[in-house]
């Protein structure tokens, strides 16, 4: 590697395999190195970049780690209030038919504070994309307990580990929009290994893709890991990840053409 | 001269909004303001003006749709009554930090909490002194009958869209509920998308090749920037302040005292001042039209022609803390108000002017 | 000229829709009109009031506490709003249902027996209409044609056919109304 960096004539056009999009604004992402955030940034952008949709995209970015989201995709777009980007994207696509619009939220502001919202642009089949990035915590205040924390885990806020009886069960937000019938597609996949980015990137591309029919919401969700609020490594955060957050929230397809195709664990 | 109906004030805000141009209403339902969404959706404004209309989960949902909708560039209107109102600050402390222009409409009822859904006047520091958190203003218009409903609704939008900032009607459950004549202004055509990406180069609109991706947000995370933003707000504000204010007189030329009043209680007052001066007592009305700006020195040079004034208000005392800001305290002002949803009468007004100032 | 009225009675008598008839007749007329209602859980089954003011001049206050003319069609009101008529001014109500007939000396006092009228048209809808007939015999603030007009406009236009049975009931109003006590 070092050797190909020491030779800038090998950088042509003709040699490129892969670059960054250029629809990744040029400057450092913010997050924890090993975050999901930043991949799923990438992917994301290089959708709307393969549809040629810059132009044709609004995008709304939540309270929580992904605040900034704004700064790092070059794409217009709208900082929502907690919890509240649903209700914003239900506007700016009524008013902006043609236009792709997105949410990119965390599972505090999706499955917690706008719970609300959430629930209902999904019940009224809005024909938008939901991003949903879930790694059982509240990543930027540090560490909280979040809606979607497992049973036992340990957080901040439940530092003896989450104890159901007293602080409720994890919400399955992805499993209960499933049921709605304003969801078209609804989706769980993860970025922690090449092969799953490539998986969430086509997600995302079928979710864009449905809004050009006006099916309804397209719903990705997206296991991530946290290795700060976990207290752990990256590379230790993937494997707890794999070992105890994915038999709880499984990877794959729920609901596709509008049709269940499993039942909700 | 337009069309001619008799409207009650909440329809009067609806046929407005859609004459107006706007792009879209986003509200839930509460007495005593329902009959904006229910005549909206009556109305069927897409088919007229391609006007969007939805009903929300909820105001704090409502407000963000505002909030969404307006950070595009698109003219949207919201309407909500106290409770509601109080739910929409958080959106409306955002949209005035991310300087995002709306009309937002309280038919005001009685609190605090629940309270009555009879009218009041007592979310004045509400609305003017802020509401939500963090230094900022709404321009906020009272208007006191169904045709200034219509007619501020057409203003409060020029002026949300001239200065970027969310823009107040500050009514109440009687001026929505009650039918008067309503003079309507003509359809004004809704803007196309291009010429809202035309006219909002500061707006969301989808990137365009020629400029940088826009950001509509009222974060800042860097101490310095964010001050900067509330030196910017405060500039906008004090704009305001020296070109929007409005207010009417009506029999001040030769007045001994004074009524201070908006909205509503304005119109009593003015029904006070005929049964006054009909007593030999030479009273008249200051009704501010702008609470936020308000005429600070338009009251001033009134007032001191005056023996004393007598703020009316349909609350505890609210807009008399900016009467008596706004003159020195050598004056007497004194505050009479009923509270809770009870509509003080004319002759009862008259009364407390005789005990409270003339007599006092 | 200015008449500042009170309409009052039963929820589901027409209180409103009567006075929204006559305010929009005086639109039509080029006059000034208010119409301040009760609303609320008032309006659900209880009584039901509204104040209209017809007048040349643009209208101060739309919530008073001194009437022209209080027509008043159920006890509870009679109890509540004769005391608020101003001195010579003009009551009328229908005695049906009235356990006490108003006792004021300094007013003009008409009764008018719409309930018995309407019910013997068989069409309880016309009753206010019948009411609405009497005052304007009395005080004709709005004329025939602008009547008219405010019918075509207050009522939606699935009820036009029956703008021809509101206008007899109107003449009906006016041929039925007594007077009980007249001060000037």
């Amino acid at each position: 590697m070092e050797e190909l960096f020491a030779k800038p004539e090998i950088r042509k056009p003709e040699n490129i395999v892969y670059k960054k999009t250029d629809l990744m604004v040029d400057r450092p992402l913010s997050y924890c190195p090993g975050c999901g955030h930043g991949t799923v940034h990438r992917i994301l952008m290089e959708v709307i970049e393969e549809m040629d949709i810059q132009g044709d995209t609004i995008g709304v970015s939540p309270v929580g780690c992904s605040v900034l989201a704004y700064d790092f995709l070059d794409i217009d777009m709208l900082g929502a209030a907690h919890g509240r980007a649903p209700a914003l994207a239900t506007a700016i696509k009524r008013l902006w038919p043609h236009r792709f619009v997105f949410t990119y939220q965390g599972d505090g502001d999706l499955a917690a504070i706008g719970t609300a919202e959430t629930i209902h642009a999904c019940n009224r089949g809005e024909n938008i994309t939901i991003i949903f990035i879930n790694n059982g915590i509240y990543g930027m205040t540090g560490g909280q307990m979040a809606p979607t924390t497992l049973p036992g885990m340990r957080s901040s806020t439940s530092p003896y580990g989450r104890d159901v009886l007293t602080m409720g069960y994890p919400l399955k937000m992805t499993e209960l929009v499933a049921q709605l019938p304003g969801t078209h597609y609804v989706t769980r996949q993860s970025v922690h290994t090449p092969g799953n980015a490539r998986k969430t990137k086509k997600a995302i591309r079928k979710a864009f893709d449905i809004q050009k029919e006006k099916k309804g919401v397209g719903w990705i969700e997206v296991v991530s890991n946290c290795n700060s609020g976990w207290k752990m490594t990256p590379v230790q955060a993937n494997k707890w990840m794999e070992d105890n957050m994915f038999p709880f929230y499984p990877l794959g397809d729920i609901k596709v053409d509008g049709k269940l195709i499993e039942v909700a664990k | 001269m337009g069309e001619l109906r008799l409207m009650k004030g909440n329809e009067a805000v609806a046929e407005a909004a859609i004459r107006a141009g706007c792009d879209g209403y986003f509200g839930y339902p509460i007495t005593p303001q329902s009959e904006v969404m229910e005549y909206l959706m009556a109305e069927k404004p897409y088919d007229r003006t391609g006007m969007v209309v939805l009903q929300a989960e909820s105001e704090v949902a409502s407000i963000n749709m505002i909030y969404g909708a307006a950070g595009t560039g698109k003219k949207v209107i919201t309407s909500s009554s106290s409770p509601g109102i109080s739910l929409m600050q958080e959106g409306i402390s955002y949209m005035a930090g991310a300087e995002l222009p709306a009309v937002i409409v309280n038919v005001v009822r009685g609190g605090p909490g629940l309270g009555t859904i009879q009218p009041s006047q007592a979310d004045y520091f509400q609305a003017v002194k802020g509401g939500g958190h963090g230094d900022y203003k709404l321009i906020v218009l009272a208007p006191a009958s169904v045709q200034e409903m219509c007619d501020h609704v057409k203003l409060g939008f020029d002026l949300a869209f001239k200065y970027r900032t969310p823009v107040m009607l500050l009514s109440d459950g009687a001026v929505g509920q009650m039918m008067e004549k309503v003079v309507l202004f003509d359809q004004i055509p809704r803007r196309t998308d291009e010429e809202v990406i035309a006219q909002c180069p500061w707006a969301a609109t989808g990137k365009l090749k020629n400029r940088d991706h826009i950001i509509i947000t009222s974060l800042d995370l860097d101490p310095a920037g964010q001050e900067r933003v509330n030196l910017k707000l405060q500039a906008k504000y004090k704009k305001i302040e020296e070109n929007e204010i409005m207010y009417e007189e009506i029999h001040c030329e030769d007045a001994e005292y004074l009524f201070v009043a908006f909205g509503l209680s304005a119109r009593i007052c003015q029904k006070a001042t005929d049964l006054a001066r009909a007593k030999g007592i030479k009273v008249g009305l200051f009704r501010p039209i702008t609470l936020f700006p308000f005429p600070v020195q338009q009251i001033a040079s009134t007032i001191k022609r005056v023996k004393g004034v007598l703020v009316v208000e349909m609350n505890a005392g609210q807009m008399i803390e900016d009467v008596k800001l706004s003159v020195g305290l050598n004056v007497k002002i004194e505050h009479f108000g009923r509270f809770g949803g009870i509509i003080p009468s004319p002759d009862e007004v008259v009364r407390a002017l005789e005990q409270k100032i003339i007599g006092g | 000229m200015t008449e500042e009225i009170i309409i009052a009675g039963f929820g589901g008598q027409g209180v409103l829709s009567m006075g929204k008839i006559l305010a929009y007749s005086g639109v039509m007329q080029n006059k000034e009109v208010s119409w301040m209602p009760s609303y609320g859980p008032e309006m659900r089954g209880g009584t039901a009031n509204v104040t209209v003011i017809v007048s040349d001049e643009r209208i101060s206050s739309p919530i008073l506490n001194a009437y022209d003319t209080a027509i008043l069609l159920n006890q509870q009101s009679m109890d509540k709003f004769e005391k608020t008529v101003k001195p010579g001014g003009l009551l009328i109500y229908d005695p049906n249902g009235i356990s006490r007939h108003p006792e004021r000396k300094d007013i003009n006092i008409y009764s008018i027996e719409a309930a018995d009228e309407a019910a013997k048209a068989g069409f309880s809808k016309i009753f206010n209409m019948i009411v609405l007939g009497g005052f304007l015999k009395l005080k004709p603030l709005v004329a025939p044609e602008f009547l008219h007009k405010g019918l075509e406009k207050s009522l939606p236009a699935r009820h036009h056919n029956l703008i021809p049975e509101n206008e007899k009931a109107v003449e009906l109003g006016k041929n039925i109304l007594k007077p009980v006590q007249i001060v000037n």
